[in-house]
């Protein structure tokens, strides 16, 4: 068996919280009752919107400067390599752990916090 | 000042303290502030009639309180789930909080650490710099959001919908509302001193057609930068922003003519200069010099280049020797095209416009500058090379950003006709 991750791409005036997008959400629940009765479905998140993100870098590599930047990483030349789960207290907290993941000094995080809508 | 007017100020002041202290309480900044503003509102009904209470800040501290937890009630009652999720206090729910639990006055001292949590969230570096700077308008200096947006020549419901965005982020990404700690605090304190050197740079920035709807961003640059200080007295970048702050704003009014022309440094009337500003930036610099203990950063060399202009008896009378060495000492800390413009400046006036255009010739990066291309102009003139000199100010005039540069920069134009024969 492989896993695979999902990543779910939305043009951001349909994303699931725009209001004519809520008629697709019984869709989302049924495909995850499925999937996991299946033992397909090992997790997933629902995502704030791109503007809640913040994107760092850490420059000069490992233990370098943090730069934080408002918003989502947009880099053509750059594609999604992976994606990690954080739980922290707060933003500083989650920007300290990223801070230390080689992805940060490699190329760039994206921190966007997720949104609590499973029942 | 008029009734109102110290009304508003006092509003203002004790406004912003009461929200600090209330946001860390409730745990919600976008709540603390509904309540504030819910609170002002009846102080602005109540005092005209009472007249201003001994003890404003207790006074809107309770109706505040009040205001909040009845918003936190009916929000509770709404949605309790998402709202104890969205709060970075405690993990109180809103209904265990007791109005007794809230001190209604808070001691000096946690007074002090509650407005730097609220300097530090408004100006966190997850926020953009436009976010940056409309929270610390709106919820630091307490300004309206109209009065906000027309500062910067956006429509109101752009500058609700950027304060909106910048407190839900707060809220769902979870910035935290903390002072930073001390690995983090010089830069976190830089980016702090940034905004507040934006607010005064765009206020010198020319401005839009309805001038006199305007705020003076002037004048809320400094009261941010008096507020910084105040808090951080041993922070000498806090005490120099300050410095260079007051020393700038004292050319104000000598800046723009009768017309509303602007006038350049060389031809300022000086003795409409503001001496009692000049004097309290002088004082403020001293004290960051103190402070600094002989390692200046980039706001004191700023501020000790506005005291040798602002103490100088004229233009011809400047000590440039002195202001190419704090030019070359910022120039060695931030690199910056401007920097090295105004370096070129002192130089021609220094040793001769000679040396002025070859200071010019090495800078990269102002091809598209009207200031570049006159300065460039001017050296030439004064060279001889009339010609010459009129091919820079074509382009000048050509790049100029706003209708009366265009018009000064033509005049110099027009004034180089005798030399062109």
């Amino acid at each position: 068996m492989t896993q695979y991750v999902a990543l779910l791409y939305y043009d951001k005036n349909q994303y699931w919280d725009s209001p004519p997008e809520a008629e697709f959400a019984p869709d989302y629940t049924e495909f995850a009752r499925r999937a996991t009765e299946a033992g397909v479905m090992r997790g997933g998140e629902a995502l704030h919107p791109v503007t809640m993100s913040t994107t760092i870098t850490v420059s000069g590599g490992k233990g370098g400067d943090v730069l934080l930047v408002d918003g989502p990483y947009a880099e053509a030349k750059e594609v999604l390599g992976g994606y990690f789960l954080l739980e922290a207290a707060n933003l500083d907290e989650a920007v300290a752990w990223a801070a230390q993941n080689p992805g940060a000094w490699r190329g760039k995080i994206e921190l966007r916090p997720i949104a609590p809508i499973h029942p | 000042m008029n009734a109102t007017d110290t009304l508003v100020e006092v509003l203002r002041s004790e406004g912003v303290r009461v929200l600090a202290t209330l946001a860390r309480t409730i745990g919600d900044l976008a709540v603390a502030e509904d309540a504030l503003s819910e609170a002002t509102i009846t102080a602005l009904d109540a005092w005209p009639k009472t007249g201003i209470p001994d003890n404003p800040r207790a006074w809107l501290a309770v109706v505040a309180r009040r205001k909040a937890l009845d918003l936190l009630r009916r929000e509770s009652a709404r949605a309790a789930k998402e709202t104890a999720a969205f709060r970075w206090g405690t993990g109180a729910a809103p209904d265990q909080i007791e109005e007794g639990v809230i001190e209604a006055m808070e001691p000096e001292t946690s007074l002090r650490d509650d407005m730097l949590r609220l300097i530090f969230t408004c100006c966190h570096p997850a926020l953009g710099r436009e976010a940056q700077v409309a929270l610390s308008l709106r919820t630091l200096a307490r300004l309206e959001v109209p009065a906000i947006a027309r500062a910067f020549l956006v429509p109101e419901p752009t500058m609700a919908k950027r304060l909106v965005r910048a407190r839900s982020k707060i809220a769902t990404a979870r910035i935290p509302y903390a002072i930073p700690a001390d690995p983090e605090l010089p830069g976190r304190l830089a980016s702090v001193l940034a905004v507040v050197y934006l607010i005064a740079t765009e206020a010198h920035a020319p401005t839009g057609a309805d001038a006199v709807a305007l705020i003076d961003l002037e004048a809320e640059a400094i009261r941010l930068a008096r507020l910084l200080a105040g808090l951080m007295p041993d922070e000498p970048e806090a005490l120099s922003l300050l410095a260079l702050l007051l020393l700038t704003s004292a050319r104000t009014a000598a800046r723009t003519d009768a017309d509303g022309n602007p006038v350049t440094l060389a031809a300022q009337d000086r003795t409409r200069w503001n001496r009692a500003a000049i004097a309290e930036g002088s004082a403020r610099l001293s004290e960051a010099v103190t402070r600094s203990g002989g390692v200046a950063g980039p706001y004191q060399l700023q501020a000790h280049l506005a005291a040798a202009h602002s103490t100088a008896p004229s233009w011809q009378e400047t000590d440039w020797g002195r202001i190419i060495g704090l030019y070359d000492l910022l120039g060695s800390i931030t690199a910056n095209p401007v920097v090295a413009l105004n370096r070129a400046v002192a130089v021609a006036e220094h040793h001769g416009p000679a040396a002025g255009l070859a200071a010019l010739k090495t800078i990269v990066g102002l091809e598209y500058s009207h200031l570049w291309h006159a300065a460039t102009a001017d050296n030439l003139r004064r060279l001889g090379r009339a010609s010459e000199a009129a091919g820079e100010l074509q382009t000048a005039v050509t790049l100029a950003p706003s209708e009366p540069e265009r018009r000064l920069l033509l005049d110099r134009l027009r004034a180089l006709r005798p030399e062109l024969g």
